[in-house]
């Protein structure tokens, strides 16, 4: 009995269970569930922390930072950094976009971590959206920076003729595909990292106080390496946000 | 073949992405290392290509991974 009781609460809090949506006010508008759910609350709160840090921080503007100042200051300088180097200065008008992009996806990635929380971006239709976005915006970008011009992306120079068929067919798939592998290089890399901290913590418990230090000792490295993994995922979908942006600003022929 | 079986199969062998995964990612952190210690001032420059290179890398092991959960719980 107390066996398959315990099989029960590992079936409903297995490491899937934090992935659930749940609705905390229920709505519905025009015959769609437009539910406030978890996912909504935390993407709330990652739109208060974003604001409240950077007033926070930005209050008594030293000419020495201090430390809260100087992480809002590094960050900024980051991506402008990373603009510059990947677009160049036709780019640092689009910063904000892309300074908005990385800060939010890095905050919920990181709130992500806490525990109790829910974690966004583990959610593929929040990642699809977001590099859906991504991608929208950058195609119109460069139709309206080169006009039918833009075309020109899939069709590389230096190709002989003759290989032409070919080329153009593989070239419009992968960037067709951008938005799919752009969304789900975030998305399976959130799940799969929150899903295995959950495994290893069922470990822990499982194996009780006596054999539970051996799998704790590693879970204690995964949170560290899941922190790495929060903002390097951030930083990439970032990076290549620029990269994207790069093709359709300055239509380089690669 | 029960088809409750088939379907954890199917999964555990969509689950070989990763081998690849593994490889590229070795491959590239590993002649990343061996160029930054044959020319350790031009390795910072070439931080961030590596990890774009590692994020592209991964990505193919993440679609696999995918496979198998869309197997599993899809």
């Amino acid at each position: 009995m107390a066996a398959e009781g315990a099989h029960e609460a590992a079936a409903t809090h297995g490491p899937m269970h934090q992935f659930e949506i749940q609705r905390i006010i229920p709505l519905e508008l025009f015959g769609y569930d437009v539910s406030f759910t978890n996912a909504s609350l935390f993407m709330v709160i990652a739109l208060l922390v974003i604001p409240l840090f950077y007033l926070i921080a930005m209050n008594r503007r030293a000419l020495v930072p201090g430390r809260l100042q100087s992480t809002a200051e590094l960050s900024y300088e980051f991506i402008a950094n990373m603009v510059r180097e990947n677009v160049g200065e036709a780019g640092m008008k689009y910063f904000p976009w892309v300074f908005t992009i990385f800060i939010f996806i890095l905050v919920l990635n990181l709130l992500g971590l806490l525990p109790y929380s829910f974690t966004v971006t583990s959610h593929i239709i929040v990642t699809f959206a977001l590099a859906a976005m991504v991608w929208l915006i950058i195609t119109a970008i460069g139709f309206m920076n080169h006009g039918v011009g833009f075309l020109k992306l899939f069709v590389p120079a230096g190709v002989p003729w003759w290989l032409m068929p070919i080329i153009i067919p593989i070239e419009l798939i992968s960037y067709l595909i951008r938005p799919i592998s752009h969304s789900v290089r975030l998305f399976a890399n959130m799940m799969a990292g929150h899903a295995m901290l959950k495994v290893f913590a069922g470990f822990v418990v499982g194996l009780g106080v006596l054999g539970g230090w051996a799998p704790f000792v590693f879970l204690l490295g995964f949170t560290g390496l899941e922190l790495v993994v929060a903002f390097l995922q951030a930083f990439i979908f970032t990076v290549l946000t620029c990269i994207y942006l790069n093709d359709a600003v300055n239509m380089h022929h690669h | 073949m029960d088809p409750q079986a088939a379907k954890f199969i199917g999964a555990g062998l969509a689950c070989f992405a990763l081998i690849g995964a593994g490889i590229g990612i070795g491959n590239i952190f590993g002649n990343y290392l061996s160029g930054a210690l044959r020319n350790p001032s031009a390795a910072p420059g070439q931080f961030t290509n590596l990890l774009i290179g590692f994020a592209l890398a991964e990505a193919t092991g993440l679609f696999g991974l995918l496979i198998a959960l869309i197997i599993l719980f899809g």
